[in-house]
């Protein structure tokens, strides 16, 4: 790699300690010292924990239960509901305490974010002297604690962000990597998830540094590219680079998920959310002049456990009816109704230009058509209100269909590799 | 008791953009004229319970806090 000959680079990552639940307590001081949970709204079954306090977690309380799971673990637990407009502001002041120290900040998720600092010692001073700076500011200026990770690349800063908790600063350096990132175990990495995890355990694959230490073919065999990838998380190669401020805003794909208001029982339901979320899609995608290539589909039942699939479509889109389709047939050939559904997500991705030049079927060109319709039926939207056009299938369960979810906040880390 | 108190502030607004308090009204009515102004801020309330921009006052000889949440103003009780 010739590691000597590159300039090392100083990137920081920042991560708000329990963020939801920080603000809200802020706001509000005679909650601090109580077990606080931040959950969204329990009457349209998004009662799930969000955030909690440091109390609430040493209590057992985790993100993601159910409130009741957590109240028997806590009866005197405080409730807050959340208010993403307020995490968004706060959101946006961290950053702007951020761009004091450099134009390369590249947000993850609302709470998160790396900083590319490389170059600025003259000004600001090392890594961790810019890393203790930005605490203290967060400290003073929001009334936050953070954690930083401090190093060479993006993924051993995240890694050291999430070594010490609350308000600290960890310095991950060439000399000292070996001792104090090889040992953790292989699941911290960014991107190894539950079964990319089992699949390196069954190779007696347990910690960082086994991962980096292993043959990078072998790894290639058992992974495929994400093998080669990992192995260079694992031996911080990573060389992606924060992005500039803004540049992030380049759109990949579009989609959307709702937790339903009661449990999907069956392909008929499925078909009406999956409706809804490819209207939106689609309304979307026409929205900012694109068409997509990939319909991909969330599906996390009432196990809670989840799956995303994707399939590719003979022509590029921006039309609702092939989105549904698509969506539908992924669903059909990838769920067995083992159990009930509690959320369902489309997405939209591989994007194209709209106008970009298309090969046309010889014999039925009746897309021609639906496009021109599409378009009408969205400046009717736009002059007479979301619910003025539906499709009547809409009307077969308004409860369940009830719901916009272009109106719907979506909070979530983008993906990493762009 | 709750320290946060929000208050009325007349305030001038100068053509850059800066905003000097003058006179703040207090919760009982009473109306206190700032007689210096010694520090403004971005800065996080915690004894109130809340941020913006923090206003560092001398009303009457003592030195308080007094900030600006996007419009809603308020102080903390002692």
């Amino acid at each position: 790699m010739g590691g000597e000959f590159i300039m090392r680079r100083t990137i920081l990552h920042v991560d708000l300690n329990n963020y939801y639940a920080s603000v809200e307590c802020l706001y509000r001081p005679e909650i601090r010292d109580k077990p606080v949970i931040v959950c969204g709204d329990a009457e349209a079954r998004h009662g799930i924990i969000l955030a909690k306090n440091y109390i609430a977690k040493n209590l057992g309380v985790k993100t993601g239960e159910a409130i009741w799971e957590a109240k028997q673990k806590c009866p005197s637990l405080v409730l807050v509901r959340a208010d993403f407009q307020k995490y968004l502001r706060f959101s946006r002041l961290a950053r702007e305490i951020y761009a004091d120290y450099s134009d390369k900040i590249e947000p993850y998720g609302i709470d998160e974010g790396w900083i590319d600092v490389t170059g600025t010692e003259q000004i600001f001073g090392t890594g961790q002297d810019i890393a203790n700076q930005i605490r203290q500011r967060l400290r003073d200026e929001l009334g936050l604690t953070g954690s930083v990770g401090v190093s060479w690349n993006k993924i051993f800063a995240k890694l050291g962000s999430d070594l010490k908790k609350p308000d600290a600063t960890t310095v991950i350096t060439a000399d000292n990597f070996h001792e104090k990132v090889w040992p953790l175990p292989v699941g911290e990495l960014l991107y190894v998830g539950r079964s990319i995890k089992r699949k390196l355990q069954n190779r007696a694959i347990y910690t960082i540094g086994d991962l980096a230490k292993r043959d990078i073919s072998d790894l290639k065999l058992l992974l495929g590219v994400w093998g080669e990838t990992l192995w260079h998380f694992a031996n911080g190669f990573d060389a992606a680079t924060v992005r500039l401020t803004g540049e992030s805003s380049i759109i990949k794909s579009i989609g959307n998920s709702t937790t339903t208001p009661r449990d999907l029982v069956n392909n008929q339901d499925v078909k009406l959310i999956i409706y809804v979320l490819a209207e939106s899609v689609a309304a979307r995608l026409r929205k900012h002049g694109f068409k997509c290539k990939t319909v991909s589909i969330s599906v996390r039942g009432n196990d809670l456990m989840s799956f995303e699939r994707q399939g590719k479509l003979s022509d590029p889109t921006f039309l609702s009816n092939d989105i549904a389709n698509k969506a539908m047939e992924l669903f059909k050939a990838n769920y067995r109704w083992d159990n009930p559904i509690r959320s369902l997500g489309v997405r939209g991705s591989d994007l194209v230009t709209a106008d970009t030049h298309v090969q046309l079927d010889l014999f039925d060109n009746s897309n021609l058509d639906a496009e021109i319709l599409a378009g009408t039926v969205d400046m009717l939207h736009k002059r007479f209100g979301h619910y003025s056009v539906q499709r009547c299938a809409m009307l077969l369960d308004r409860h369940l269909t009830g719901f916009n979810p272009e109106q719907d906040h979506i909070i979530h880390p983008i993906s990493y590799f762009k | 008791m709750n320290s946060k108190v929000f208050v009325e502030v007349t305030a001038k607004h100068d053509i850059y953009g800066n905003v000097r308090p003058l006179t703040i009204k207090w919760e009982d009515g009473r109306v206190f004229e700032v007689d210096r102004l010694i520090d403004v801020r971005q800065a996080a309330s915690l004894k109130g319970g809340g941020v913006g921009i923090r206003y560092t006052c001398n009303i009457m000889g003592k030195q308080v806090y007094l900030y600006d949440d996007e419009g809603k103003w308020f102080m903390e009780r002692k």
